[in-house]
């Protein structure tokens, strides 16, 4: 299957206290509100310009910080498609898998701003449609895409009501 | 081959000869969520059909982080998460009991078990023995519903500290320069192991708070080996029953070994926006501070709080600083107490916050205004971290955070030791 969108490019040692900051705490449990501040302090007209299907592209350790889920939450509720970055924290990578999310790690370096990218799941291709580039991501752990597979973890558990590795 | 401390734990809570790089599904012996945390987690967990948890007695919810609650929407989230505990039998820790992972330290924690929380700092428990580590909300549920969850077993870094800290000098600092030295991705998805001489000889107290900040580094987990002194420990808990002796075997293989002479260090800083950002204290005297905050999972405890009254013992905040202080217990509240220590804070001219996270995460109790600085002892000075972008957080150990208060800039604590 292939995916496309334009990229929203971001820097490096994005925290999940740039993604949706501790002040906001109180909105947890009315996500419509709280989406509507994801990544503000970075990039304050993220939100009103990024379209469903479009990419979120980062540099090296996206998601460093806390375990709060409502970081790839609220990504993947403003539209963002699959997240593309140098290197990712941990939790972070675990979350956004467990949301449906595709986290896909590789060279995001040649990546613009704007740039209208493919990105082909099966031959794990990224493609800049604007400049030509084609980089490789890195194979997610098989666990992880049958977790993908089913579109998160709430619903792979549903469906096996256990881990099957 | 040996094995290191990830792979003896998640071997035996596999049932299967785990090695650096294999996934396993391992028993969870206490999984716990907090409040930010913990009303997504109670939504999966319904979502996904569950009613019953696998362990209630080793479940457990904290309300630490907006404690007491300061907005309704919070409060509702509170009033949520009792409800949830009621019906399912989960241990709720209400607010003013403390930030969840030393709670977790002093009554839950033990060695050799698989410990998960709706927390990154869950981390802390490691100090104990335990492989604990930080997930988020669906994975903690999903370990609340079915007692297990599926885990990489990871690589481990052996981080070996040798020689005495010199005077002013502390686990803080210490583990401050470690996130330096390697960076804040530095051991992504890795196990800290800790051992050397250095390491055998630090209280549970110091063995906490460098289990705390491993998660700072990247790391999956951060370990101690269970020895006398975790055994002294948990005895003092009322769990000696609890513990058991445990470390990596002599061959086990390590990816990378980073070798501290604890002698050399000096008190050191994370200056903004990133924990890896090191300085030495000494460099940015000259550095105004609006706010010194004390306390949070990383050093809110006694020994700490000790330390932050030893040094303001007869003297007084600086007119420009502002000095609070969150024990991270009650029982550290009231163990201060007795001891005087809140005492002689209150007289420096603190304030003291409820137990519980306080001012670290930005929500309520000593957020920041624009262009402030603040001298924390936390784990975490990122971007906004303290509820407020326009604002600056550096990272020292409470005797580095005392010094400066009394000064109102950032002061190497040798000058008043």
């Amino acid at each position: 299957m292939n995916l496309r969108g334009r990229a929203f490019k971001f820097g490096d040692d994005i925290s999940t206290d740039h993604i949706i900051p501790g002040r906001w705490f109180h909105l947890r449990s009315n996500l419509p509100e709280l989406a509507k501040h994801v990544l503000e302090d970075v990039s304050p007209d993220f939100v009103a310009r990024v379209k469903p299907g479009d990419f979120v592209v980062a540099g090296r350790n996206f998601g460093l910080g806390s375990s709060r889920e409502h970081a790839p939450l609220v990504i993947k509720m403003a539209g963002a498609r699959a997240i593309l970055a140098q290197s990712v924290a941990r939790i972070f990578f675990r979350n956004a898998i467990n949301l449906g999310l595709p986290v896909l790690i590789c060279n995001t370096k040649q990546i613009d701003e704007g740039d209208e990218l493919e990105i082909d799941l099966v031959s794990s291709t990224v493609r800049d449609l604007t400049n030509g580039n084609q980089c490789t991501f890195g194979r997610i752990p098989e666990v992880m895409l049958h977790i993908l597979d089913e579109g998160g973890l709430v619903p792979y558990i549903r469906k096996h009501g256990d881990f099957k590795l | 081959m040996g094995k290191t401390l990830a792979e003896k734990i998640l071997s035996e809570k596999s049932g299967t000869e785990a090695r650096a790089g294999d996934i396993v599904v391992a028993q969870v012996d206490l999984v716990f969520v907090q409040d930010g945390t913990g009303p997504l987690a109670v939504r999966q967990f319904e979502a996904s059909g569950f009613e019953n948890l696998a362990k209630p007695t080793r479940t457990a919810i904290f309300l630490d982080h907006a404690a007491p609650s300061p907005a309704r929407e919070l409060s509702n989230d509170h009033t949520m998460l009792r409800s949830f505990a009621k019906k399912t039998g989960v241990r709720l820790f209400e607010v003013g009991e403390g930030v969840c992972h030393q709670l977790v330290a002093e009554s839950l924690a033990n060695p050799g078990e698989v410990i998960l929380g709706a927390d990154s700092h869950t981390t802390t428990a490691g100090a104990l023995g335990a492989f604990a580590t930080g997930m988020g909300s669906t994975d903690t549920a999903m370990a609340m519903a079915l007692g297990k969850t599926w885990l990489r077993v990871p690589e481990s870094f052996r981080v070996v500290v040798e020689g005495h800290f010199g005077k002013g000098v502390y686990a803080k600092d210490l583990v401050l320069h470690l996130i330096g030295l390697i960076g804040a991705d530095g051991a992504t998805y890795k196990a800290l192991e800790f051992g050397g001489e250095t390491v055998s000889l630090m209280s549970i107290s110091e063995r906490l708070t460098i289990a705390n900040m491993a998660v700072e580094a990247g790391g999956k987990a951060g370990l101690f080996p269970s020895d006398n002194i975790t055994k002294e420990y948990l005895v003092a808990q009322g769990r000696g029953d609890k513990y058991r002796r445990l470390e990596a075997d002599a061959d086990a293989a390590y990816e990378r070994t980073i070798k501290i002479n604890a002698a050399a260090l000096e008190p050191t800083v994370s200056k903004p926006h990133t924990v890896d950002n090191t300085a030495l204290a000494r460099e940015l005297r000259g550095t105004k501070i609006q706010q010194v905050f004390i306390g949070t999972c990383t050093n809110g405890r006694f020994e700490d709080l000790a330390i932050a009254a030893s040094l303001l013992k007869g003297r007084k905040r600086h007119p420009d600083t502002r000095l609070i202080i969150a024990p991270a217990s009650r029982k550290v509240l009231l163990d201060a107490i007795e001891a005087g220590y809140i005492q002689t804070l209150l007289e420096a001219g603190a304030v003291i916050d409820p137990a519980g996270c306080a001012a670290c995460v930005g929500i309520h109790q000593g957020v920041l205004g624009d262009g402030e600085n603040c001298l924390s002892t936390a784990n975490r000075n990122f971007h906004g971290r303290m509820g407020n972008p326009n604002s600056f957080v550096y990272l020292a150990s409470p005797a580095t955070a005392a010094a400066s208060a009394i000064t109102g800039e950032i002061t190497d604590p040798r000058e008043y030791l």
